[in-house]
């Protein structure tokens, strides 16, 4: 049993945060600072006609003015390809301000450099730019004529289609069938602190501080637009206000930012308004959904057919996958699984927590309960009948609980004592239900080798490196839990550095494989280096150890002792001290198994939820929410159980809050701000419980840890939807459930 | 939220548009500056005395980040004039720990991991001690209620309910 991992240690970096001393990438002091503002189309379609800059270069403080005219071309175009592959990873095929063309609304098309933040603000407001508009295709109603089904997805990465068996002759055949239709609403990111990029050049060289979940996506990425050598490019992060997706491509305004302190001969900070953030970043796209199940009356399922229509930009086939979970979550031969996608004036969408999991589920586990309901069955056993022991191809799971979760769950919110019947229960004006869904999210292995060095000094003291970022996960807390296990050190003596593209390489930390990729390399480096200074130990013939056999040591604290007789033992520092060695690395590495490996990928959970409905204004509270999962080992339970909460409360958010349309007239969203976009508020916060199934995994990383990001969110919507139903007797088909979706029971029935 | 009129030194005379000396009075310590008026205190802070613990997550005074308080009342600093700041006491995030000791909310929201990313933490905190001192914090649905102009993306929300408690539990009461 390690003394430090698996504990649940306050973060490392909790004081820095607590105090305000942490450094976010927009608070980096550099002498002759400029500040740099883009001006976003006002148009959806179109061209810019004209630029006037005189007024805007006479209000003073201006240093430049970047616009189509005088921006440098990029030395290669941007291929959209997610940022896990470890190749440039551009948010879309498309830069802008290479010519005049618009192609949604808000696109770049100046970029004001000045003084100060108020002069940057004032000269973006004088710049006179006309366009000439042509009409804009930026919804599914307005597009729906021209939908096609999509080949692949992510430039090429994914197929988009997923066919088994018969699903036609099975649902004609299927003794029950359900068959539901759902309309989601955009999402936006909305990480507190807008994306930012500070841009220093030294002659050819550039270090970028940026706000991204990965600097090597960022160094990849502007190193190919702009055309130089990696090595010329340095990106260092230490801090990031959040991401979900919003940080996990590398949009425009990174690039725009170097060049722009080149264009000036000064560092530029650019940091996007909010309002901008919802034009610059991608965002989860509106899409609609369709889901039929057949089954037989004694529940098994015998066909799926899942299809998903989106909107996407003029340049990338881009939906977010919304069927990896229904494919596999629950046993059926004949499934369909499709993304069909209108190209319209909008910027590419990208990935959104728990990307088309949390939607795609939301179909599947609603419908189930439908399911459930058509055949006077306990949703709850519903699920674990149809849970397989393999996936989708036959392989086992490298590891399950999700029955263990359901169970677990269910117990929580108090299920054993649930009356099924919909509408029954009333508390003054609110009636009152709960609800259930399965939970899964797939594990993704397509990062490469993953890198991390640790180091020792001749005082005991360690240092151990991998360029990850720390976002909010608690990269650095549980990293040092992992370093200081696999040295065989306490967790005091040893600091942890990341966030920094002159470290070890590991790639972006998204599609919850943050936590699986770097604690691998890390416990690599960490157990690469204790062999080391064991060997020399028991090669010495000064030491205590001498002669020992490298499996009969083991160490704790930074001490290596005889397994044969604890008496005989040395410290590191000892050891490395009598051997006038300052310090000994060594360099960790990972590689991930084959995207094709034979097991089912899959991290699961189960969550579950109490609502209280108004009956005469339609406004849901959600009551209480429970959520367990089994995500193979957990490193830190204390963030752990802090991120899945976090999810499960973006799952709240989708289900009530959040959502935003693009106005058909101008092309352009009509929220802009977190006043009108609305996310969860302290006052939004039920009740919430969190817990953990222990499931041992030895196929995803020699940790066996499986990420927590997502999955926390994957059901949560469905888990209130389904409560809502259970305590209004009815149907949600339309995200986010506002009132009067709730009073409605939502458009697409 | 607005600054206290009635302590406000009388304003006399026009200023600005140029850069004007302003004296700024910041967690105890006296700041003899130049800034335009159209310089909202938040920009102050952050861009002209580098105390960046002050966050910025929206300038349009909707999420909170940016609380700070003047004359120990709660204000949204991105929607208050840094020159209308003259003759008040601004306190922020980084006056609230004492010769390097947390003070006990910090300590509470470290304990209770009532953060991940940490940017709306300097403004929940501020708000969290002010909160107690309102007396604003007695129910569960109090706290809920006046701390809801913080917004949290990664939604620590229930940890920070729980360090809000313990503190204002504690025998001292922070
Ligand atoms: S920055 Fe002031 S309220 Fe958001
Ligand atoms: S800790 Fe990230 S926004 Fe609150």
């Amino acid at each position: 049993m390690s003394p430090v991992l698996g504990k649940p240690v306050n973060r490392v970096d909790g004081p820095d945060k607590v105090t305000g001393t942490g450094r976010y990438c927009g608070e980096i002091v550099l002498p002759g600072l400029a500040y740099g503002l883009i001006v976003g189309a006002d148009v959806a379609k179109g061209r810019v006609v004209s630029i006037d800059e005189s007024a805007a270069r006479a209000a003073g403080g201006v240093y430049g003015i970047l616009t189509h005219r005088n921006t440098p071309k990029v030395a290669n175009a941007p291929h959209l390809i997610p940022s896990l592959a470890g190749q440039p990873a551009p948010g879309e095929s498309f830069f802008p301000m290479q010519d005049d063309v618009v192609h949604y609304w808000g696109q770049p098309v100046a970029l004001v450099v000045a003084d100060s933040l108020e002069s940057a603000a004032h000269a973006a407001a004088l710049l006179d730019i006309t366009y000439e508009e042509s009409p804009a295709v930026a919804t599914i109603e307005d597009g729906r004529k021209s939908a096609y089904e999509a080949e692949t997805l992510f430039g090429g990465l994914m197929p988009a289609r997923d066919e088994r068996g018969d699903v036609t002759a099975a649902l004609a055949a299927a003794e029950v069938t359900v068959d539901a239709s759902y309309r989601y609403a955009a999402n936006h990111h909305n990480p507190l602190e807008t994306s930012v990029t500070t841009a220093q050049w030294d002659g050819d060289r550039l270090t970028l501080w940026d706000s991204t979940m990965g600097v090597r996506a960022s160094q990849l990425t502007v190193a190919s637009l702009l055309g130089i050598p990696l090595s010329d490019v340095r990106v260092i992060t230490h801090f990031v206000g959040g991401g979900f997706g919003s940080k996990a491509m590398v949009w425009p305004h990174v690039t725009l930012a170097a060049m722009a302190a080149r264009h000036v001969g000064r560092p530029v900070r650019l940091t996007l308004t909010r309002p901008q953030s919802f034009t610059s970043n991608g965002h989860r796209e509106e899409q609609e959904q369709r889901i039929t199940l057949g089954a037989g009356r004694d529940g098994r399922l015998t066909a799926i057919r899942h299809q998903k229509l989106s909107i996407t930009s003029s340049f990338d086939d881009w939906a977010e996958p919304a069927t990896g979970v229904s494919t596999q979550i629950y046993g059926c031969d004949n499934y369909l699984g499709s993304h069909s996608l209108i190209k319209g004036n909008t910027m590419t969408p990208t990935f959104t927590r728990a990307p088309g999991e949390s939607l795609g589920s939301f179909s599947l586990e609603t419908a189930m309960d439908r399911l459930a309901y058509e055949l006077g069955m306990d949703p709850v056993e519903l699920r674990i009948m149809n849970h397989p022991p393999v996936d989708n191809h036959g392989n086992p799971w490298s590891s399950d609980g999700m029955a263990d979760c359901l169970r677990r769950g269910a117990e929580l919110i108090g299920w054993a004592d649930r009356d099924p019947t919909p509408g029954v229960r009333q508390e003054g004006d609110n009636l009152i239900g709960t609800g259930v869904a399965g939970a899964g999210y797939p594990v993704a292995f397509m990062m490469p080798v993953q890198h991390a060095r640790a180091r020792i000094f001749n005082d005991g003291s360690v240092v151990i490196q991998t360029s990850a970022q720390e976002f909010g996960i608690g990269v650095t807390t549980s990293m040092s839990q992992v370093g200081a296990d696999g040295l065989g050190v306490d967790m005091d003596v040893l600091r942890f550095e990341a966030g920094d593209t002159d470290l070890p390489n590991t790639t972006s930390a998204v599609g919850s494989m943050g936590a699986t990729m770097q604690s691998s390399a890390v416990h690599n480096a960490a157990r690469t280096l204790r062999n080391e200074l064991i060997a020399h130990a028991v090669a010495d013939d000064k030491s205590p150890l001498h002669g020992l056999s490298p499996s009969s040591v083991r160490v704790a604290d930074g001490r290596m002792t005889s397994t044969l007789d604890p008496s005989i033992s040395e410290s590191y520092a000892d050891m490395l001290q009598r051997n006038r060695l300052l310090d000994l690395e060594a360099l960790g590495s990972w590689t991930p198994p084959p995207f094709t490996t034979p097991h089912g990928l899959l991290t699961f959970g189960a969550q579950f939820a109490e609502v209280a409905v108004d009956k005469d204004l339609g406004l849901v509270r959600v009551r209480r929410m429970a959520g367990v999962f089994a995500p193979g080992r957990v490193l830190n339970p204390k963030l752990a159980r802090s991120q899945l909460l976090g999810g499960m409360l973006w799952g709240l958010g989708q289900a009530l809050l959040e959502g935003n349309q693009i106005d058909r007239q101008s092309g352009r969203w009509a929220l802009n701000n977190l006043g009108e976009y609305l996310v969860p508020v302290h006052a939004d916060i039920p009740d919430i419980q969190v817990e953990f199934v222990e499931v041992e995994d030895d196929v995803v990383g020699p940790l066996g840890v499986k990420g927590v990001g997502e999955v926390g969110q994957v059901g949560a919507a469905a888990a209130i939807a389904n409560a809502v139903f259970h305590a209004t007797g009815r149907r949600m088909s339309e995200l986010p459930m506002t009132a009067e979706v709730v009073m409605n029971g939502g458009g697409a029935g | 939220m607005a600054i206290n009129q009635s302590t406000a030194p009388a304003v006399t005379g026009v200023r600005g548009p140029e850069r004007e000396p302003v004296t700024l009075d910041v967690n105890g310590s006296t700041f003899p500056i130049e800034l335009e008026p159209r310089v909202s205190l938040l920009d102050a802070l952050r861009e002209h005395l580098d105390l960046t613990g002050t966050k910025k997550g929206c300038d349009q005074g909707t999420c909170g980040a940016c609380t700070v308080w003047v004359d120990g009342r709660r204000v949204l600093s991105c929607l208050t004039l840094a020159m209308s700041c003259e003759g008040h006491q601004v306190s922020t995030i980084e006056g609230i720990a004492q010769d390097g000791e947390l003070h006990p909310m910090q300590q509470a929201f470290v304990d209770h991991d009532a953060f991940q990313c940490g940017y709306c933490t300097p403004g929940q905190i501020m708000s969290a001690i002010a909160l107690l001192r309102e007396g604003n914090a007695t129910t569960d649905a109090d706290i809920a209620e006046h701390m809801s102009g913080n917004i949290c993306r990664c939604q620590a929300y229930p940890n920070i309910h729980a360090a809000i408690r313990e503190v204002r539990d504690a025998d001292d009461g922070g």
